[in-house]
C-alpha cells in the first residue's frame, strides 16, 4: 500500500499555477526525493503534504485516509525545514519533547524517548543547551531527532542539507539517509542538488515549472531521462538534435550532427515512437578522449576550447565543426591542453534518445 | 596617530553633534531644574535662590499629590494593557499578511501626520453633546437627550489610547517579523493547534516587543498633561497638570520643578527595572 498518494494535485496562488495536475504515489518506507530547480513547486507540494497549504484541486491520501480536511496538527507527520526551526526559546530536550506533551505521553516515557532520538543523532549529552549555543549541523540533527520522536508516519524534509557547508553536507547525507533507514520511516525529500538526490533516494521525482517530468530510480532518471529537462538537471549532457530513422524491438538508429548514424539500445529509447525528429542525449562522463580515432566505438575529431581542471578529473570544452560540446574526463597522467586536438569516441549503448 | 586611535576616536567625532545636542538640550536645562527645585518662591518679586528643602517636603508628603501620583500610573497602566490587547492582533496580523505590508504600516502612521493636539480634540466632536455619535442616536431616537460622555476618566484613557496604539503596535510588529513563521509551522506538525503554537512559540517570542510597547505607552502616558485638560474634566487630572499649573498658572516655578523631577524619578525607576531585566536594545528596536 502506498503511504502517501497525491492524486491530480493543483496548487493555484491567485492566477500563477505553482503545482500543476500532479499524480504521485510513495511506497511504505520509501525515501523519495522531489528533485527540481528553485521554484519549481517542491515546497509547495511538500506543504500540500504537511497540510500547511490546501490544494486547489484534487486528494491527498495519507496511510489509506483522504486528509484534505484533516488538519495538520492531526496528521503525524515530521517535519524539518532548511533553517532547522528550533525553538530559540527552549532547550535541545525541550524541543525533542513538543511533540510528544501533544500525545498524551507519560513524562517518564517522554524522558526515555527524548534521550533515545537524541542517541540516535548522536548528541546525547546536548538536552540542556539552547539551539543558539549549536552549530548548524547539530541544530539540523537535533529538528531531525524533534520530527522522528513523535514516530510519524511519513517524514517531510524541505531542503534540510542546503544551509550546510560542503564537508558538512556529505557527512549528514550519510547520516540522515542512515537513520532513516534504520527507523524505516517514509520519507519524502526535497532537494535542488541532484547529487543529493541521486545518492540518496529510492526514488526521484524530477520537477519542473509545477509538473512532474519523471519518475524513477536514481539509476533510471540518470541513465534515461525522460525529457530534455531532466537530461540537463541531473549531471552534464549533450543533447545532439537529429532525426530518428527507424525504430525496431533491438532499438532506434538516429541520425545526429558530429558522430553521424547512431543505434541506440531499445531501453534507452522508450518514449521514442518511431521515425521523425529526435535528439541523442550523450552524457559528458561518457564522451571519452583519445589521441587517437577507437575502432571500437563512434569517434568524432574535435578542438579543446577550454578546460575546466577539478583535480581527479577535467572539464572539456569542445568544438566539433558548429556544435559545442562537453566531456567530463577523468585524468590519468595530465589533462589534455587548450587547443589541443583530439578524438571524441562514444559507445552507442551509452547513449539515450529523445523524441524532438 | 595609530589606525587603532584613529578606529577608536572615529565613533566620538561622529557622536559629537548629537551629544553637544543633548548635552545644551537637555542636560543642561535639567540641571537649571535641579537647582531650581531647591529655590523658593516668594509672593512678591524675584523666587529666593538657595538650598531650601520646602519643595520636596511637600512634594513627597501632600496626600494630594500622592493621590494624583497613583491617579496617574492607574491610568496609564490601564491605558498600556488596552493597547496591548488592542495592538497585538493588529501587529500580529500586519505581520503575517502578505504584500501589502507597507501600505498597512503607512496608514498606522498616518495620523502621526495630525498634530496629536487635533487629534484628540476631535473626539470632542464625536462625543460632546452635539458630537457626531449623540445627533446621530438622537435622530435614530434611541435617545432624547444628549448623554453627557466627555470629561471623566474614560475618555481620558479613550484619548490616550487613541494617542499611544501606534507605539504599541509598531513594537510588536517589530518583534514579530523577527520570528520565523516556519517555528509555528513546525509547532503545528508536532501536533500543537495553531492557538497552542501561538501560546507556546509565537507569544514568548515576542514578550520583548510586547514589554519594549508596554514601557513607551506608560511613559508616555503617565507624562502627558494635554489629554486630560482636553478630554478629562476636574477631577481627571494627571501629574504633568500639577506641573503645568504649578509653573503656567501659579508661577511657583521651584514647585513645579520639584513636581517634574519627581514624575522623572519615578519613570526613571520603571526604565530602570525595564532596562535590568530586557535591556535597552529592544525597545530601540521598536523605534528604528
Ligand atoms: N504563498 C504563495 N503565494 C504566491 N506564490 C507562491 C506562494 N508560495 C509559492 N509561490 C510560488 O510558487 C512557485 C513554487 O514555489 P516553491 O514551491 O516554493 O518552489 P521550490 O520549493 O521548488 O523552490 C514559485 O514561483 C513561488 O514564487
Ligand atoms: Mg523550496
Amino acid at each position: 500500500m502506498s503511504a502517501v498518494e497525491l492524486n491530480n494535485i493543483v496548487k493555484r496562488f491567485g492566477a500563477f499555477t505553482a503545482v500543476e495536475k500532479t499524480s504521485l504515489s510513495i511506497p511504505e518506507g520509501a525515501f523519495v526525493t522531489l528533485l527540481g530547480p528553485s521554484g519549481c513547486g517542491k515546497t509547495t507540494t511538500l506543504r500540500m503534504i504537511a497540510g500547511l497549504l490546501d490544494p486547489t484541486e484534487g486528494e491527498i491520501v495519507i496511510g489509506g485516509r483522504r486528509v484534505n480536511d484533516v488538519p495538520i496538527h492531526k496528521r503525524n507527520l515530521g517535519l524539518v525545514f532548511q533553517n532547522y526551526a528550533l525553538f530559540p526559546h527552549k532547550t535541545v530536550a525541550e524541543n525533542v519533547a513538543f511533540g510528544l506533551r501533544y500525545r498524551k505521553v507519560p513524562r517518564d516515557e517522554i524522558t526515555r524517548r527524548v534521550r533515545d532520538a537524541l542517541e540516535l543523532v548522536q548528541l546525547p549529552q546536548l538536552g540542556d543547551r539552547y539551539p543558539k549555543a549549536l552549530s548548524g549541523g547539530q541544530q539540523q540533527r537535533i529538528a531531525l531527532a524533534r520530527a522522528i520522536v513523535i514516530e510519524p508516519d511519513v517524514l517531510l524534509l524541505d531542503e534540510p542539507l542546503s544551509a550546510l557547508d560542503a564537508n558538512l553536507r556529505e557527512d549528514m547525507r550519510v547520516e540522515l539517509k542512515r537513520i532513516q533507514e534504520r527507523i524505516g520511516v517514509t520519507t519524502v525529500f526535497v532537494t535542488h542538488d541532484q547529487s543529493e538526490a541521486l545518492a540518496m533516494s529510492d526514488r526521484i521525482v524530477v520537477m519542473s515549472n509545477g509538473r512532474v517530468e519523471q519518475v524513477g530510480a536514481p539509476e533510471e532518471v540518470y541513465t534515461t531521462p525522460a525529457s530534455e529537462f531532466v537530461a540537463r538537471f541531473l549531471g552534464a549532457s549533450n543533447i545532439l538534435e537529429g532525426r530518428c530513422l527507424s525504430r525496431g524491438p533491438e532499438g532506434a538508429v538516429l541520425e545526429v550532427p558530429v558522430f553521424g548514424t547512431v543505434r541506440v539500445p531499445s531501453a534507452r529509447a522508450p518514449h521514442l515512437g518511431g521515425a521523425g525528429p529526435a535528439k541523442l542525449v550523450v552524457r559528458a562522463e561518457k564522451l571519452i578522449l583519445r589521441e587517437a580515432p577507437a575502432r571500437d566505438a563512434l569517434s568524432a575529431p574535435a578542438t579543446i576550447e577550454a578546460v575546466d581542471y577539478q583535480g581527479q578529473a577535467a572539464r572539456y570544452f569542445l568544438r566539433a565543426g558548429d556544435t559545442a560540446l562537453q566531456a567530463i574526463n577523468m585524468i590519468d597522467a595530465r589533462p589534455f591542453p587548450a587547443g589541443a586536438q583530439v578524438h571524441m569516441t562514444l559507445r552507442p549503448q551509452d547513449c539515450a534518445a529523445l523524441p524532438g | 596617530m595609530s589606525v587603532e586611535a584613529r578606529e577608536r576616536r572615529q565613533p566620538w567625532i561622529l557622536l559629537s553633534p548629537a551629544l553637544g545636542a543633548v548635552t545644551l538640550l537637555l542636560l543642561v536645562p535639567l540641571a537649571f531644574i535641579v537647582v531650581y527645585s531647591f529655590w523658593l518662591r516668594s509672593a512678591v518679586g524675584a523666587d529666593t535662590p538657595g538650598f531650601h528643602l520646602d519643595n520636596w517636603q511637600r512634594a513627597l508628603t501632600d496626600p494630594f499629590f500622592r493621590y494624583i501620583l497613583l491617579n496617574t500610573l492607574k491610568i496609564a497602566a490601564i491605558t498600556t494593557v488596552i493597547c496591548a490587547l488592542l495592538g497585538y492582533p493588529a501587529a500580529y496580523f500586519i505581520a503575517r499578511s502578505r504584500g501589502n505590508k507597507l501600505i498597512l504600516l503607512l496608514l498606522l502612521m498616518l495620523p502621526f501626520w495630525i498634530s496629536y493636539i487635533i487629534r484628540t480634540m476631535s473626539w470632542i466632536n464625536i462625543l460632546g453633546s452635539s458630537g457626531a455619535l449623540n445627533t446621530a442616536l438622537m435622530s435614530v431616537g434611541v435617545i432624547s437627550e444628549p448623554i453627557r460622555m466627555l470629561y471623566n476618566e474614560g475618555t481620558v484613557i479613550l484619548g490616550l489610547v487613541h494617542f499611544l496604539l501606534p507605539f504599541m503596535v509598531l513594537n510588536i510588529y517589530v518583534s514579530l517579523e523577527g520570528i520565523d513563521t516556519n517555528l509555528e509551522d513546525a509547532a503545528t506538525s508536532l501536533g500543537a493547534t495553531r492557538w497552542q503554537a501561538f501560546l507556546q512559540v509565537t507569544l514568548p517570542l515576542s514578550l520583548p516587543g510586547l514589554a519594549a510597547g508596554g514601557l513607551l505607552c506608560f511613559v508616555l502616558g503617565a507624562g502627558t498633561y494635554i489629554t486630560p485638560l482636553i478630554l478629562g474634566g476636574p477631577r481627571d487630572a494627571m501629574f504633568a497638570n500639577l506641573v503645568f499649573e504649578a509653573i503656567i498658572t501659579q508661577l511657583n516655578w521651584p514647585m513645579g520643578s520639584a513636581l517634574s523631577l519627581l514624575l522623572l524619578m519615578v519613570l526613571g525607576v520603571l526604565v530602570a527595572i525595564y532596562n535590568r531585566y530586557l535591556g535597552m536594545s529592544q525597545l530601540t528596536k521598536g523605534l528604528g
